[in-house]
């Protein structure tokens, strides 16, 4: 059974109602969760992504202090925060018995593309911080063009045909990093979702990588009512999978009773309007190979 | 107790880092930066400097680092030259439009291509629209000296905007000369922690730094603000520099230092090392030819010193500024400047343009010497064909 968030998050707020995103975004629901983990004694680092609008775009902001450097280096945005807080520890301007949770938010694009070195960079230096990934599959926030981690065959505007290219792995490149945790994550599951960033939080200090599957009302073409709908379609069908990496030692953390199709998801997005059989054939292909280098 | 030490320029800006007490120090490598990052790196592996170093992967993420690091409210310094300082160029404008004091030595080194590890000032030169202080110094005690003097104008509360330390890659960087190692204690009075509260992520205190805006809310008003603390900084560069003439019996004449300016009627103007042989020049040729002539080193690049310059230049009647960088289409970044500084109708100085010793090219004592002697002789002269002159190329 799927608990709601309201059970077992605090009441109390850090993200701001009336936020620009649009009606349906999966990230503000993303946010306000990771918001409530992380509490007051937080400092964000956002990179490019269309969270920047409730945290960045004037006159919004979130609740505790916030930084945005360029689209690229905010996982270096970690690096100096938890370089700082180390050395303004040991000089006794902030209190040593404090803790402050250090986080950087970005795009897809941002992070497997322009933002990958600073990212890997951030990740083999095993600095201080949590990571999130806001993974709506496409570079939304100027307008939906591809990115590396769009699905093959996904129309974007730079992708009128279809993207002839799978997805990128990210997580599974951060898992090779070595660092203390890598997860995945659904605005669908938010028990699961929840659980791994309090884990995380609690963990002792490294560099700690979460992707987030955001489903994109506007970019993948779907009504907005449906967000949660197809964040859970995509864990049942296996598009995206909910799993953990602690210390390198993988676990699956939810897996649906019985997998279902893919054309079950694909088929309600206008995004993937127009594929043939084969194409759906392929898909389905591409699932079934990750899952079963899942399950091993 | 000051030391005499043989040191080279990038020892020199390392000691003066560790004396500045810095708090985090993000680099990569880079020729002929380097030897800043590995001697910063063991005087904190040493336990001599209570700093964090982060060897970050490019010098993108070394700026944004730096930035963040700053934005907690850590002082901040870092090193690097040529491509590397193009690489974090977006970042630079980063940390000046946060109003973030962050320190940097440039250890100039020539664009590519052709690719080299000597020197010129087209790195540097050509980050003049950021927002960073620029000051150029001519040898390792100057880059040594001008390390703290950094912070405290950088961290001015009239200020508060980023200082780069330009000096030369190799010619500089590189060659050991003897440098007056600061007392560390005087060091300390001189220039007290950074604690800041303009800019500073506090969870007690939140703030969002690097707002993003959808109209062109007080994008004017912010970049004036940056354009009324470069003006303010001028008196703040003087100010710091007799400071540390107080403390340290050294000045260096804050925006830019003169020498025999009273009666001359022609000047050279330059900056960087190329003023030692510049200075020697000049003296030579008043002291022992008797020809009326000055001396101009320029030490702040930005904030451009116009009125100044325009006080000090405006009785002469040619003036020859040489620069070891150009902008190609334009003229030579420097020149350009000080051109800006005669906006009136009346008689102003005949200004023309050198730009030598690109890719580290020697310039000698006679070339500046000859470049001197033409200057005299076209002093008169109501016009010259073309001011920008490309000195030294080969087959020309």
């Amino acid at each position: 059974m799927i608990k709601n968030a309201r059970e077992i998050l605090p009441e109390e707020d850090f993200f701001h109602p009336g936020h620009p995103l649009c009606p349906g975004c999966p990230g503000g629901i993303a946010l306000r969760w990771i918001m409530k983990v992380l509490g007051r004694d937080s400092i964000a680092n956002v990179g490019a992504t269309c969270l920047c609008l409730p945290t960045h775009v004037y006159p919004h902001s979130l609740e505790v202090p916030s930084l945005y450097i360029a689209m690229a280096p905010s996982p270096a945005g970690i690096s100096g925060m938890s370089a700082a807080i180390r050395v303004l520890k040991r000089k006794g301007v902030i209190p040593a018995e404090r803790k402050i949770n250090i986080f950087a938010i970005s795009g897809d694009g941002s992070t497997a593309d322009i933002g990958l070195a600073s990212l890997s960079g951030a990740a083999e230096r095993n600095d201080d911080g949590l990571y999130f990934c806001f993974d709506n599959e496409a570079y939304m926030n100027t307008g939906i063009q591809r990115s590396s981690t769009t699905p093959q065959f996904s129309w974007t505007y730079s992708t009128t045909k279809g993207k002839t290219q799978r997805k990128k792995d990210l997580p599974r490149i951060m898992a090779a990093h070595d660092i203390p945790y890598v997860a995945t994550l659904s605005v669908g599951y938010p028990e699961d979702f929840i659980k791994k960033v309090e884990k995380a939080r609690d963990m002792e200090p490294g560099f700690k990588y979460f992707q987030i599957h955001g489903p994109c009302p506007t970019g993948w073409r779907f009504p907005e009512n449906k967000t949660v709908e197809m964040a859970r379609l995509a864990v049942e069908t296996g598009f995206w999978s909910l799993y953990e990496v602690v210390h390198g030692s993988l676990r699956v953390t939810y897996r649906p009773s019985k997998q279902r199709p893919v054309i079950d998801y694909i088929k309600l997005q206008g995004r993937f309007q127009g594929l043939t059989d084969a194409d759906i054939q392929q898909l389905q292909q591409w699932v079934d190979e990750k899952l079963k280098d899942l399950n091993q | 107790m000051a030391t005499l030490k043989m040191l080279t320029g990038n020892y020199a800006a390392a000691y003066g880092a560790k004396l500045a007490r810095v708090e985090v120090f993000p680099a990569f490598p880079i020729s002929p930066q380097s030897p800043v990052m590995e001697k910063i790196a063991e005087f904190i592996e040493n336990g001599e400097l209570d700093a964090e170093f982060i060897p970050a992967e490019s010098e993108h993420s070394v700026m944004a680092a730096a930035i963040a690091a700053e934005a907690m409210g850590a002082r901040t310094f870092t090193a690097t030259s040529a491509q590397g300082l193009l690489y974090m160029h977006e970042n630079l404008f980063v940390a000046s439009g946060i109003r973030l004091p962050v320190v940097m030595a440039i250890v100039n080194r020539t664009v590519g291509p052709p690719n080299t590890v000597l020197n010129d000032l087209s790195d540097s030169l050509d980050q003049r629209d950021t927002a960073w202080i620029q000051m150029y110094a001519e040898n390792a005690q100057e880059v040594h000296d001008m390390i703290p003097q950094a912070y405290r104008i950088g961290e001015d509360p009239r200020v508060l905007l980023p200082v780069a330390v330009c000096y030369e890659g190799i010619i500089i960087s590189h060659y050991m000369e003897p440098v007056e190692i600061l007392d560390q204690e005087k060091v300390d009075r001189f220039l007290p922690p950074y604690r800041p509260t303009h800019a500073v992520l506090d969870p007690d205190r939140p703030m969002s730094l690097g707002q993003i805006v959808m109209d062109d809310t007080y994008i004017t008003e912010i970049k004036y603000q940056q354009q009324e603390a470069m003006d303010r900084s001028k008196a703040v560069i003087q100010e710091v520099d007799e400071a540390f003439g107080n403390t340290f019996g050294r000045t260096y004449g804050g925006l830019f230092q003169t020498e025999g300016m009273e009666g001359a009627e022609v000047a050279l103007l330059t900056l960087g090392s190329l003023a030692s042989t510049v200075r020697a020049v000049v003296r030579q040729l008043r002291e022992e030819d008797g020809l009326p002539i000055g001396f101009i080193k320029l030490r702040a690049f930005r904030p451009f010193p116009s009125q100044e310059l325009r006080d000090s230049l405006s009785n002469m009647k040619a003036v020859a500024v040489l620069e070891k960088g150009v902008s190609i289409g334009a003229g030579g970044a420097v020149f350009l400047d000080v051109s800006h500084c005669f906006n009136r109708r009346d008689d102003n100085p005949l200004l023309i343009d050198y730009v030598l010793g690109l890719g580290g090219r020697d310039v000698t004592f006679e070339e500046v010497r000859n470049i001197a002697l033409r200057l005299f002789e076209e002093r008169a002269a109501d016009s010259v064909e073309n001011p920008i002159r490309w000195y030294q190329v080969r087959g020309l």
